[in-house]
Parts: structure tokens; sequence; C-alpha cells
């Protein structure tokens, strides 16, 4: 029993439940505490707009909610607590009969796509780069992805779309934003147009992905760089060409594997504030993400959404984070054994 | 834009003896050596002054149906807006918003974070695991996404609320790092004479341990502006703080709304306040890089 407790997976599992768990509980008393509580405007919505009478509404509500005022407290707690175990969260107010879940799955996914294949895109050529510029420190490479890695650095991504919508769109022509709306064009499904969906799908994301691979590239190759220098004094590395390992064979694996290492557990954080930051991306280009679908609710005051967004996000990043401790635990054996946080 | 933690964790493995050595004065005259780390300086310096200078010196531009979209002329160097407000005037007047809330919130997040985070590493204990699970908590949960949902349900009517909102979100992660720098310097020699001593509790984690990480602090406020600047013009450019006043980000989110990209004569007014950020997250960028190199030595160029 005492050896299952130690086990460093389960431990690093209970914690990710216990963060959810958390969060679902906060999100829980926000919808009663918060000023504008979502259950009275909802009420004095179908008054006026739909003109229910007041008891009608408030028994919509109620049955909309899941939110009786009449049971108590700890049994409503219990209620969505359990309905969250069964991907449960409630119904959307904006959009009649739309449970939540629904909506979220139709929009998370394509946020996960551009984010995810943006910061592959990124993370693939910032480590390239940051390990030439560490074995080159001082040359042109090294100079030049230095200033325009902080330059990009330093653009917040939204502008950076803004820009692009504006100068390669408006301007010059590039592409044609209009076409480009949304995550695929009208009509085109997997079902019917197969592979030609794939390239379309690809088509409509395509800006968002410049975008996340741009605003990320330059800080991996910065960080990726400092890494990869600061092994490259190690002394085993030292020891390797000493021996007369082969250049090749020292840099993958004496000086790529270390470098890297300490990095797998910045891919988790970068993906979660990159996610966050789709919201601003996604509305420049009107691509169908949750961003999107979180600029909506709040302009129509969906709190049920917000909520699912916010809880079903940081889920994700939960599980992203989750995934990367355990990748991590797999590469460096030192981490299972260690005791503690520090 | 990456988070904080990129720098942070990079400078953590750092805390040598570079630390103590390169404090206060020192540190400027290392920084005039770095080319980048002053030019950054100078940009920030000038855009703060002239942000914070300019609405004293130049009345706010009237509204004129005459002059709507001009182009850059002499008479008005940037243009005239959609309501034929003269953009350069509201370009220098824009400025006080964005700057000032950028450095409230970082220095409400600097505060919360140093003192949570030193005292957390020298008590250790319950304090410090609660201390740490409430940052494991706040750090997953997206940060922009919660803002955005926090500033719908408080309508954030003034400049204070939304510095506050987003100093109060986001002090974990420099929280962490604070953490991991006292838990070193906590073991060294003039803590312990300080303790034998017995200075008191707040005097040995204030005055003697603190003001050891001064250089380390203020990159980290540096960083902590940026990452303000970055969600508050967002909130604007996505018309999510209140749009009243004049200010870049309302500057951005008006160019955008009244359709200014396909407006030939418009783009000095979107690309303006879009530069003047730009420019202004690259000079603290620049600014703290520098003063990073300067506190390890490793990412120096040898």
């Amino acid at each position: 029993m005492r050896k299952i407790w130690r086990s460093y997976v389960l431990r690093r599992i209970l914690r990710a439940i216990f963060v959810i768990w958390v969060v679902a509980t906060a999100v829980f008393f926000l919808v009663r505490l918060l000023p504008g509580n979502p259950v009275t405007s909802y009420i004095n919505q179908q008054v006026t707009q739909y003109g229910a009478t007041y008891a009608d509404a408030q028994k919509s509500a109620a049955a909309y909610f899941s939110f009786d005022p009449g049971t108590p407290l700890a049994q409503q707690y219990f209620e969505y607590l359990w309905g969250l175990c069964r991907l449960d969260l409630g119904m959307s107010i904006g959009n009649r009969g739309m449970p939540v879940a629904t909506l979220i799955a139709q929009y998370l996914p394509w946020t996960l796509f551009s984010v995810g294949i943006g910061i592959g895109i990124a993370i693939v050529i910032g480590l390239g780069l940051g390990m030439v510029m560490a074995y080159r420190r001082g040359g042109v490479i090294d100079h030049s992805v230095t200033a325009i890695g902080s330059f990009l650095h330093a653009i917040p991504n939204y502008l950076l779309a803004i820009i692009i919508v504006v100068i390669g769109g408006a301007w010059l022509g590039l592409f044609d934003i209009a076409s480009m709306r949304g995550t695929a064009s009208p009509g085109v499904t997997f079902s019917t147009y197969g592979l030609a969906w794939v390239s379309d799908i690809f088509y409509h994301a395509s800006l968002p992905i410049l975008t996340y691979t741009l605003t990320t590239v330059g800080t991996w190759a910065l960080v990726m760089k400092s890494s990869t220098t600061q092994i490259l004094g190690e002394d085993y590395v030292t020891v390797a060409r000493a021996r007369g390992l082969s250049d090749l064979r020292i840099r993958t694996n004496y000086v790529g594997r270390n470098a890297i290492l300490p990095l797998v557990a910045q891919i988790a954080t970068t993906a979660g504030f990159v996610v966050g930051g789709a919201i601003f991306v996604e509305q420049t280009f009107k691509y169908d993400g949750i961003g999107t679908l979180l600029y909506k609710s709040l302009g129509s005051r969906d709190y049920t959404v917000l909520e699912g967004i916010l809880l079903v996000l940081t889920a994700t990043v939960v599980f992203a984070n989750l995934i990367a401790d355990l990748v991590y635990s797999v590469l460096d054996p030192r981490i299972r054994t260690g005791e503690g946080e520090d | 834009m990456a988070q904080a933690t990129v720098e942070s964790a990079q400078l953590e493995t750092s805390v040598g003896p570079s630390v103590r050595s390169v404090r206060g004065a020192g540190l400027l005259s290392q920084l005039t050596r770095s080319a980048s780390g002053f030019a950054g300086l100078i940009i920030v310096v000038i855009i703060v002054a002239v942000s914070l200078v300019a609405p004293l010196v130049v009345t706010a531009p009237p509204s004129n149906v005459q002059l709507i979209w001009q182009a850059p002329s002499s008479a008005h160097l940037l243009g005239t807006n959609g309501s034929g407000q003269d953009i350069l005037k509201l370009i220098l007047r824009g400025g006080r918003t964005v700057i000032f809330v950028g450095f409230g919130a970082a220095l409400l997040t600097t505060a919360i974070a140093v003192v949570v985070g030193s005292l957390a590493a020298y008590f250790r204990g319950r304090f410090d695991a609660i201390m740490l699970q409430i940052t494991d908590i706040v750090m997953t949960i997206p940060q922009i996404v919660l803002l955005a949902v926090m500033g719908a349900f408080f309508e954030l009517n003034s400049p204070f609320a939304l510095a506050a909102l987003i100093g109060v979100l986001s002090w974990p992660i420099l929280m962490r790092s604070v953490r991991a720098q006292v838990l070193s310097l906590k073991e060294r020699e003039f803590v312990e004479a300080a303790r034998l001593l017995d200075l008191g509790t707040l005097r040995i984690v204030f005055v003697e341990i603190v003001p050891n990480m001064a250089s380390f602090i203020m990159i980290n406020f540096i960083i902590a502006i940026t990452n303000a600047i970055y969600a508050l013009v967002g909130m604007y450019v996505l018309g999510l703080a209140p749009m009243s006043g004049n200010n870049w980000g309302i500057m951005i989110n008006d160019a955008w709304i009244s359709g200014a990209m396909f407006n030939p004569n418009a783009m000095s007014y979107i690309f303006s306040p879009v530069a003047m950020i730009i420019i202004l997250q690259l000079g603290l960028v620049m600014l703290s890089r520098s003063l990073e190199e300067i506190l390890n030595p490793r990412l120096r160029d040898r």
C-alpha cells in the first residue's frame, strides 16, 4: 500500500484530479456569488423578450440551470459534480436547447489542432536554430536569430495577426482573407471530400498556425541556445570528445538530449499560454475555435458556456502538464525517485 | 509572447555570487555597456516620459466631420481618424492608461509574489504547502481566459480596477521563482548570523534576504509589465475592457471595427498604435534580456 502511495505517477495523477476538482468547485460558486447572476438575467430575459410570466420563467430557469433555489446547496453541488463526471456541463443560455458540452466539442478541437501544429512547428524549428546558435556563438545566424527572435517575442500575437491581415490580406492581396474565415469551406466535409477536406482545413488554419509559430519560435530558439550552451560546458561532453566519439553522436546523444530535457516541462506551460492567447488570434482571423466561442459567449453573457470553457480549458492544461510530467519522468528517472517538490 | 517562466527558469540556475555583486548603480553602468540593453532603456524612458507629460501639454483633438480619414499631411502628420481627430495627438495622449495599468499591475504582481514567495520559502511547512497548491491551481487556469471572464462579470470602469485584476491574477508564476531564490539564499551564513542575533522574522526576510534579489526582482518586474500590457491591450482590442477615453488599445479596436484595413488613408490609424505598443514591448524585452545577461554571465557570448 505504501509503495503504491509513493508512486510518482499515481501522486501526479491525483494532483491533477485535485486541481480540476478545485477549479470545478470555484466555477460552481462563481455562478451563485457573482454580480449579474445568470439565473436572474435569464428570468428577466424570458419575461421581457418572450413575454413569459415570472413564475413560468422561474420554473424554466430552474430546469435550465438545474438550479432550483429550493434544494439545499450541498445537494445542488453534488448533482453538479455528478453531471461533470458524465461530461454534462449544463445548457447554453444563448443557444436554446444546446448543451454546453456539445458546443465546446464543436469548437475546441479546432483550437487544439491549430495551436498544436503551430507550437509543433515552432518547437522543431526553434530547437534546431537554438542548437546551431549555441554551436556558432557570435556568428551571423546567432546574431540575426537573436535579433529577429527578440522582435517577434515582443509582438503580442494578436497584433501580429492584425498586421498579417492588414498587410498580407488587404494591402498586398497575398491571400484571400474572406475565403479563409471559419474552419472549413462551406459544405466541405470529410465524409464527402476526403483528402480535399484535409487540405481545406489546413488552408483555413494556415494564418492562425503562422501566427502561433512566428510568435513562439524565437523564444524556443533562445531558450534552446542557452540550454545547449550550458550543456556544452559540462565535463561529460569534454570526456566524450576526448574519447573520440563522432561529432554527430555527441551532438544528438550527449548534447541534444540533455539540452531538450529541461524544456519538456515548458512545452505544457507554453501550450496553456497559447491556448489562452487563441481568443485574440481566432477573433482576428474569424477562425471558429474555442476563442471565438468564448468571445461570442462574452458578448451574449452566456455564463454557462463561459464557465464550461473555463473548466474545459483548465482541464486541457492540466492534462498537458500531466503528460509533460510523465514524459519527463520517463526521460529523466531522477524525477521519480526524488521526494517532494524542490 | 511567452510566459515569464521562460526567462525566470534560466535565472533559477544562476543564483551565484554574481547576484550580490551586481546591484543598483553598478547594474545601470553595466547596462550602458550593452548596446541593446541601453537602447531598450532609452526607448522605454522616452515612451513613458512622453506618455506621462503629453496629456498635460497636448489638448484633446476635437472631432471634425470635414476632416474624416485624411491622409498624412503637414497639418496632420499622421492623418486623421474616422471622426476627424488628429491621430498624432491621439497617439501622444494614448499611452498613459496603457503604461499606468501595465506598471501598476506589474507592481502588484511583484509585491505579492515577493512577499508570499519569500515568506513561504522561509517558513516552509504548511503555509508553503498551501501556497504551492494555490499557485499550482492558478497557474493551470489560462490567465487570459480567466481575465476575460472576470472582466465580463465585474464591469471594470477604472484603470485601477483593471490593474488590480491583472495584478492579482498573475502573481503565482513569479512567486515560484522568488521562492526558489529564497530557498537557496536562506542557507547562507549571513542569514544564519541574523537568526542567531534574533533580529526577528520580518526583518530577516525583508531586510536581510530580499535585497539580495534586487536585480532578479527588477528583471521580473519588467517581464511582468510586458505580460500586463499584453493582457490589457488584448482586452481593449477585443473590446472586453471599457471603451471610454482614448488609448492605444481602444484606437486599434476602433480602427479594426471601422474597417480601417480596407481604407488606404486609415492605415496610419491602425498602425500607429500597433507600432507604439510593439516598440514599447520591444524596449522592455531588450531591457530585461540585457539585465539577465548581466546577471547570468553564462548567457553572455564568450
